[in-house]
């Protein structure tokens, strides 16, 4: 089962990868990424079979990282409403030259 | 972890690994973000059941409870405090067939549990006995993931706390309303 979790691991973190590139809204962005640190986490649970219980050690810090990611970055997106009253990507150019 | 796996264990790997990929392109092909999150927190039962499925239960446990449970309720807050989930995409329940499916999946269900609630289990299926009502202390599911975490990654734990510190104030700070900085900086135990 090794070889499918992986394969399944790859192709979730393919979808989560295409969601960033070519979501608008920041918070489905973020969403995107949350997608990606799963799909991380499953290639550690599958690989933790092989190579020993650290691997799941790992997907606890993996975890606790993404909990401290979304309240920051949430935080962050409410800032930035509260200035733009938007959260689209699009009206988010303040870096544009 | 034998070579040959059972039918019935790998119809259910495959089951579940496909809704997590069908949940999860649905999930970036939703325009609402409300029906984005839930398509997401799909996903996460469903890698759930397959952590479980491998071995892993506590990490099957903890994500449904920090991730399913706790995560996506922060985004799903934000987005409706924000107001950007559109209420007319939300109502997708579509009368009679929705309910009849609904209820004939519940009914099935239903059924699975009660079948489950009165079957043997395979002695490789049967959860760790507990110590407390004359089992043996086996090393179950949380002590295999707490042995390593406390004594080979304790530094790391520790860091984490640092980490989760620095993100709470960091949250307040960023969170806070724009009135607070006209006032002065030493004001803050007043206010």
């Amino acid at each position: 089962m090794i070889p499918e979790a992986l394969a399944l691991s790859a192709v979730l973190f393919t979808i989560g990868t295409i969601g960033v590139l070519t979501r608008r809204n920041a918070i489905v962005i973020f969403m995107c990424v949350e997608l990606m640190l799963n799909a991380v986490n499953l290639t550690f649970v599958a690989l933790s079979r092989m190579y020993g219980v650290t691997g799941q050690v790992f997907v606890v810090f993996v975890m606790t990282v993404a909990a401290a990611e979304a309240a920051v970055g949430l935080a962050i997106i409410i800032a930035i409403f509260r200035h733009g009253q938007s959260v689209n990507l699009k009206n988010i150019n303040l870096l544009k030259g | 972890m034998p070579t040959h796996l059972p039918l019935f264990y790998q119809v259910h790997f495959y089951l579940f690994g496909l809704l997590a990929i069908a949940s999860a392109l649905a999930f970036v092909t939703r325009k609402s973000p409300v029906s984005a999150a839930l398509w997401l927190v799909s996903v996460m039962f469903n890698l759930a059941a397959l952590y479980v499925m491998m071995d892993a239960h506590f990490i099957g446990a903890i994500q449904v409870l920090v991730y399913a449970g706790a995560i996506m309720v922060v985004f799903l807050f934000v987005v409706m405090l924000l107001n950007l989930g559109h209420p007319d995409e939300l109502s997708d329940i579509r009368g009679k067939w929705g309910r009849l499916a609904a209820g004939g999946i519940g009914l099935a269900l239903l059924a699975q549990v009660m079948v489950l609630a009165r079957t043997r289990f395979l002695p490789a299926l049967q959860p760790p006995t507990n110590p407390v009502f004359g089992g043996a202390p086996a090393r179950n599911a949380v002590n295999s993931v707490a042995e390593p975490l406390f004594t080979q990654h304790l530094l790391a734990f520790e860091l984490t706390s640092i980490l989760l510190l620095a993100a709470i104030v960091g949250a307040v700070v960023l969170g806070r309303r724009r009135t607070a900085e006209a006032e002065p900086v030493n004001s803050g135990g007043a206010a």
